[in-house]
């Protein structure tokens, strides 16, 4: 899973009241694939983004050189958009567990598949 | 009932009938791939997205990722949600380019509000109006499915589903349930008067309305125009025929060209020689 999609996803357990929360999640092992870099991608996903959760994120992925706040002005600074790109893109949890934490609802993460199905009573 | 060994979802849920046996036709069966490839260019076109312009796409039930690779080659990014575990594991063994998810479409998308420029499904949505469990109900899992999905569209953006009705009812049951939970949009179908290449798309739009794409090979945009006059043409040309043109006459043939063009078959292009006899040999 990459971590662009870990910083889209949120949990749909039912009887969460906020919602829309990004999951916490732990890595116990992590892969790097390149990709192919994409300023323009990446520059168009970064309003999307939430800002603090991919810091975090980047930490445990050991990638800890990203800025605790957003550079403004960040289009035309290709040096941060590789940054942002190799922490979204490249960055890869094969093992690992993301948690819920309103509910602590836990979905493992096996072979870089998040296993996001519910069981009957939590639709 | 005498359907029920032709359609798949009358055999078994979808994480049971997708098991390692068939899954492994999806990697390797040239004839399925190329059908799902051309199914996936096609819901690509009627997405509309902007040209040049990178994407962040859903595709739901991507199984082994076949629809993904097409998004991959037009430079798009993906993420794709199936419920069976074999399919997703030959997607694995592909290498895809996407992201992947264990999910059930009938459970909502668990994705943050305004993620997606877009969301695709090949033959999947016809899944959904079954109940495979007590618990199951199919218009409530179709609503959950829809509500969640607009939420994680951004706004102006499309989702177009390939599917295979099974009647009008489940049709309708798939409008409504989609309609409820605020899209707007409608069916294209393609190829109407073929029974084997007609494809069935509905394409909705999230926050905008917008105009409905027209089907391939569908002649509804002509006559469209209530007070206009049609074939007019034709009608001079064929007067005395009622209709109908000579056998064999260049007329007759161009007219059975057009009838096979409509029904998506191959067909020659029209040129000068189309209808003229052959010099005399001897």
């Amino acid at each position: 899973m990459k971590l662009l999609t870990h910083n889209m996803l949120t949990s749909h357990v039912k009887g969460v009241i906020k919602g829309f929360c990004i999951l916490f999640f732990q890595a116990t092992e992590v892969k790097v694939n390149e990709v192919e870099f994409n300023p323009e991608f990446v520059s168009r996903m970064i309003p999307k983004l939430e800002w603090c959760a991919l810091v975090q994120a980047a930490e445990l992925g050991h990638r800890q050189d990203l800025p605790g706040e957003l550079v403004p002005d960040y289009e035309k600074n290709e040096e941060f958009l590789k940054k942002v790109h190799r922490v979204l893109l490249e960055v890869e949890v094969i093992e690992g567990c993301l948690q819920c934490p309103e509910s602590g609802r836990e979905f493992p993460i096996s072979r870089g598949i998040p296993n996001m199905l519910l069981n009957e009573d939590e639709v | 009932m005498t359907s029920s060994c032709r359609r798949p979802e009358h055999t078994a849920p979808p994480d049971v009938f997708y098991n390692e046996e068939e899954a492994k036709k999806y990697s390797q069966n040239s004839r399925m791939i190329e059908i799902q490839t051309q199914m996936s260019e096609r819901a690509v076109e009627l997405l509309n997205l902007p040209e040049r312009q990178p994407c962040f796409l859903l595709d739901v039930g991507c199984g082994s990722g076949l629809s993904g690779d097409y998004l991959t080659e037009e430079g798009h990014y993906w993420v794709g949600v199936d419920i069976s575990t074999a399919m997703l594991d030959v997607a694995l063994e592909r290498e895809v380019e996407g992201d992947l998810l264990l999910g059930d479409m009938g459970q909502g998308m668990p994705f943050r509000p305004g993620t997606f420029d877009g969301c695709i499904s090949i033959s999947a949505l016809q899944w959904l109006c079954n109940a495979d469990k007590r618990t199951h109900s199919p218009p409530k899992r179709l609503y959950t499915f829809f509500r969640t999905l607009y939420s994680s569209l951004s706004r102006g953006s499309r989702a177009v589903f390939q599917l295979y009705p099974e009647n009008s009812e489940q049709l309708e049951l798939i409008t409504s349930q989609a309609m409820r939970a605020g899209f707007s949009g409608g069916m294209v179908v393609d190829y109407p008067n073929s029974s084997k290449a007609k494809k069935f798309f509905l394409c909705l739009f999230a926050g905008v309305t917008g105009v409905l794409p027209k089907g391939l090979g569908s002649e509804t945009s002509d006559k469209a125009v209530p007070n206009q006059v049609q074939y007019s043409g034709q009608r001079c040309r064929f007067k005395s025929m009622k209709g109908k043109s000579v056998k064999k006459g260049r007329d007759w043939i161009l007219e059975k060209k057009e009838r096979r063009r409509r029904q998506g078959r191959e067909v020659r292009a029209d040129t000068k020689y189309t209808g003229r006899q052959r010099r005399p040999h001897f």
